[in-house]
C-alpha cells in the first residue's frame, strides 16, 4: 500500500471500523458494496479527500466506480494530484 | 367532495392537460394528459390480470415516472399499491410482497431473479409486469405494449369507483419482531392530509415540488399528491442522486424547485457538503423537514446558506403521516441550542397527552402523544393484535392512536418531543426497530447473542452499537459489516460493534439494556 492508500485506510478504520483488525482491510476490500461505507460515510470520505489531498471530487465521483475500494480511491486521488 | 386521490388526477388532467405533471432526472417528463393515459393503461392491464377492488399491487422499482404511473394505475384499478424498497435485501422485499398477498407485481427486470428465488420460498409467485428499466415512463409503456401483443389488448374500462374508505397504499415499516409490518392507509387518510397541506401552505399551480424520499416512505405522499391536486409539477430525485449533496445543491437551483421536503440528515449534508454558495435559490419558497430531530446547530447553518424560504418542522409517524407542525422563525436565535418543538396539532386531528392508562397527564407533564381524526391509519396488515395495541377507546367512544412518542405540551398547544416509549429509533430519518436489527444479527452463524443500543453522537444524530457474544469463533467487524449489508437494509447496519463474553442480564434473565447503555 502506498502512502496515499495508507492515509485513506487509516481514515476509514478510525471513522467507520472501530475495533476492526486492520489486516482485514485490504486495498481490494469492497467498501460501499461491502456495507462498510454508507451514503453519509461516502460523502464524508470525499470531503476528507478534498481537504487532506487538496483535490476536488466531482459529484459523480462519489459513486461505487470510484470509491468502492482503497485501491480505486487511491487511483482517483493520484489522477487529481499535480504530477 | 373528493372521494379519492384519483379525483386530484382527474381534475388536474382536465384543467391543465398540457402542464408537466412529473419530471425525471436527468431527462423525461409527462404532462397531466400523458400521466393520466399511461396510468389508464396500467389500470386496464391490471384488471385483465385479475386485479379487483380491494386487492394489492406491488411496485418494486427504482423511483421513476414508471413507478409513479404504476402506483396511480393500481389505485385506478381499485387496488392499494405497495411500494417496495429497491435497495433492500431481496428476502425483505419478497416477504413484504408475500405478506400482503399482492395480486400483481410491477418490477424491474434486474430484480426479477433475486426476488423470484426468495418469493418461491414463501409460496405462490404472483404474475409480473416486468420493466426492462425505469426512468421516464417509456419502460412501463413498452412493457404494457409487449403484454398487449402477447396477451391481447386489455379492454379499456373506467376507473374503479373507489371511496374514501378503500385502501390507497400500504407502507411497510420496521417491525420489532424482525419482520416489517404493513401500515394500511386509506384514501381518506391521504386526502385529509393533502387537503390540510393545501390549507396551510397554499400551493400554486406553478410550484415545483421535490420528491426526495423514496416512494415507500410516507414523505412521498406530500411530494406526489399535493402537486397532483394543484396541477403543479413534481421532480423525482433518484436514490443515488438523493444521497449526493453537491449534485443535489445544483439540481435544486437548476430545476428551480419551489418546495423541498426531506429529512434533516439530507439538509445537513447539503449545508455542510453541498457547496451551496455556488448557486442561487430564489425560486425556493418552502423547506419542509421530517423524520427525526434537526439539531439546531445544523438548522441554523442551513438557514444562513439558504435564507429565502419558510421552514417547517413536520412531525408524525407513518401511521398518521404529518400530525403536528411548527414553523421555524426566519432567524434562529444565536443562543438557542434546544431543538425546535414538533409544534401544534394539525387541524384535521385532535390530540391528547396521556399516561399508560390513557388518562390525561397534568398540563406540561411528560406523556404519550395520542391522535384521533381522519388521518389515523386503518390498521396493520394482517396483524389484528398489533392493531388493537396501537389504539385505545376513551369513555366518549373516540378511538385514539398511540404514537409511542413521549412529549410535553407548553400550555399553548405546542408539543415538544422528549423520546420514545419503546425500542424504536429514528436514524437519518429512517424508522428502525432495534429488535429488527438484532434479528438480522442473529442470522449470522457465529453470533450467539445480540443486543443493539442507540446512542446520541456529538452532532445530535443516532449511532447504533451492537453488543455481540460469539458461539466460539471470533467475530470480525469487517465480516459483520459485510454480513449486515446482505441481511439488513443499509440504514439498519450498526455503526459500532462491541464484543462481550456474554450479554449482561437482569434479575429476570432478560438482556440488561440499561447496563449496555452505561457500558457505552
Amino acid at each position: 500500500m502506498d502512502p496515499i492508500e495508507q492515509t485513506i485506510k487509516d481514515f476509514i478504520l478510525e471513522s467507520y471500523l472501530l475495533g476492526a483488525d486492520p489486516s482485514q482491510l485490504t486495498a481490494d476490500t469492497p467498501l460501499i458494496t461491502g456495507g462498510i461505507l454508507d451514503s453519509l460515510a461516502t460523502v464524508q470520505l470525499s470531503l476528507f479527500l478534498e481537504q487532506h489531498f487538496h483535490v476536488e471530487i466531482a459529484p459523480h465521483e462519489t459513486a461505487t466506480d470510484y470509491l468502492d475500494t482503497i485501491a480505486l480511491i487511491g487511483q482517483l486521488v493520484r489522477s487529481k494530484l499535480p504530477s | 367532495m373528493t372521494q379519492s386521490l384519483l379525483d386530484f388526477l382527474t381534475a388536474s388532467a382536465a384543467r391543465r392537460p398540457d402542464h408537466v405533471a412529473v419530471e425525471a432526472l436527468p431527462t423525461g417528463a409527462l404532462t397531466y394528459r400523458e400521466l393520466d393515459r399511461l396510468s389508464d393503461r396500467v389500470r386496464d392491464r391490471l384488471r385483465q390480470m385479475g386485479v379487483r377492488r380491494g386487492d394489492r399491487v406491488g411496485v418494486y422499482a427504482r423511483k421513476s415516472i414508471d413507478a409513479y404511473a404504476a402506483m396511480l394505475g393500481a389505485m385506478k384499478a381499485g387496488a392499494a399499491y405497495v411500494p417496495v424498497d429497491y435497495a433492500a435485501p431481496a428476502w425483505r422485499s419478497a416477504f413484504i410482497l408475500s405478506d400482503c398477498a399482492v395480486r400483481v407485481v410491477v418490477l424491474e427486470a434486474s430484480l426479477t431473479a433475486g426476488w423470484r428465488e426468495e418469493a418461491a420460498k414463501l409460496g405462490e409467485v404472483p404474475p409480473l409486469i416486468e420493466l426492462a428499466e425505469s426512468g421516464d415512463g417509456s419502460h412501463l409503456a413498452a412493457a404494457l405494449t409487449a403484454l398487449d401483443e402477447a396477451a391481447g389488448v386489455a379492454p379499456v374500462g373506467d376507473d374503479e369507483p373507489v371511496g374514501l374508505d378503500d385502501l390507497a397504499y400500504i407502507l411497510y415499516t420496521s417491525g420489532s419482531t424482525g419482520k416489517p409490518k404493513g401500515v394500511m392507509l386509506s384514501h381518506r387518510n391521504a386526502v385529509s392530509y393533502v387537503d390540510w397541506c393545501s390549507d396551510v401552505f397554499a400551493p400554486r399551480d406553478d410550484d415545483r415540488f421535490s420528491s426526495h424520499a423514496p416512494f415507500h416512505f410516507d414523505l412521498s405522499i406530500l411530494d406526489l399528491y399535493v402537486p397532483l391536486k394543484h396541477g403543479a409539477t413534481v421532480v423525482l430525485i433518484a436514490a443515488d442522486q438523493g444521497k449526493e449533496p453537491a449534485g443535489l445543491a445544483a439540481l435544486i437551483a437548476e430545476r428551480r424547485l419551489t418546495v423541498w421536503y426531506s429529512t434533516p440528515t439530507i439538509l445537513t449534508m447539503l449545508a455542510q457538503y453541498g457547496k451551496m454558495e455556488r448557486y442561487g435559490y430564489d425560486a425556493l419558497r418552502f423547506v419542509f423537514f421530517a423524520g427525526e430531530v434537526f439539531p439546531v446547530k445544523h438548522l441554523r447553518a442551513l438557514q444562513q446558506r439558504l435564507p429565502g424560504p419558510r421552514y417547517f418542522n413536520l412531525y408524525g409517524p407513518t401511521e398518521t403521516n404529518v400530525c403536528t407542525y411548527h414553523e421555524i422563525p426566519a432567524a434562529i436565535d444565536e443562543s438557542r441550542t434546544q431543538p425546535f418543538p414538533i409544534g401544534r396539532c394539525c387541524e384535521q386531528f385532535t390530540s391528547r397527552v396521556v399516561d399508560e392508562e390513557g388518562v390525561d397527564v397534568a398540563h406540561g407533564a411528560e406523556g404519550e402523544l395520542v391522535m384521533a381524526g381522519p388521518g389515523v391509519l386503518v390498521g396493520y396488515w394482517n396483524l389484528p393484535e398489533r392493531t388493537a395495541q396501537a389504539f385505545f377507546v376513551d369513555t366518549a367512544g373516540t378511538q385514539w392512536y398511540r404514537t409511542g412518542d413521549l412529549v410535553t405540551e407548553d400550555g399553548g398547544g405546542v408539543f415538544t418531543y422528549v423520546g420514545r416509549r419503546d425500542r424504536m429509533v429514528k436514524r437519518r430519518g429512517y424508522r428502525i426497530e432495534l429488535g429488527e436489527v438484532e434479528s438480522g444479527l442473529y442470522k449470522h452463524p457465529d453470533v450467539k447473542e445480540a443486543a443493539v443500543v442507540a446512542f446520541k453522537d456529538a452532532d445530535g444524530g443516532v449511532r447504533l452499537k451492537a453488543f455481540l457474544s460469539s458461539n466460539g469463533s471470533p467475530l470480525s467487524v469487517i465480516t459483520l459489516k459485510q454480513f449486515c449489508a446482505k441481511v439488513l437494509p443499509a440504514y439498519m447496519s450498526p455503526d459500532v460493534f462491541g464484543f462481550v463474553d456474554a450479554l449482561p442480564k437482569t434479575s429476570t434473565d432478560k438482556v440488561d439494556y440499561q447496563r449496555l447503555a452505561e457500558m457505552g
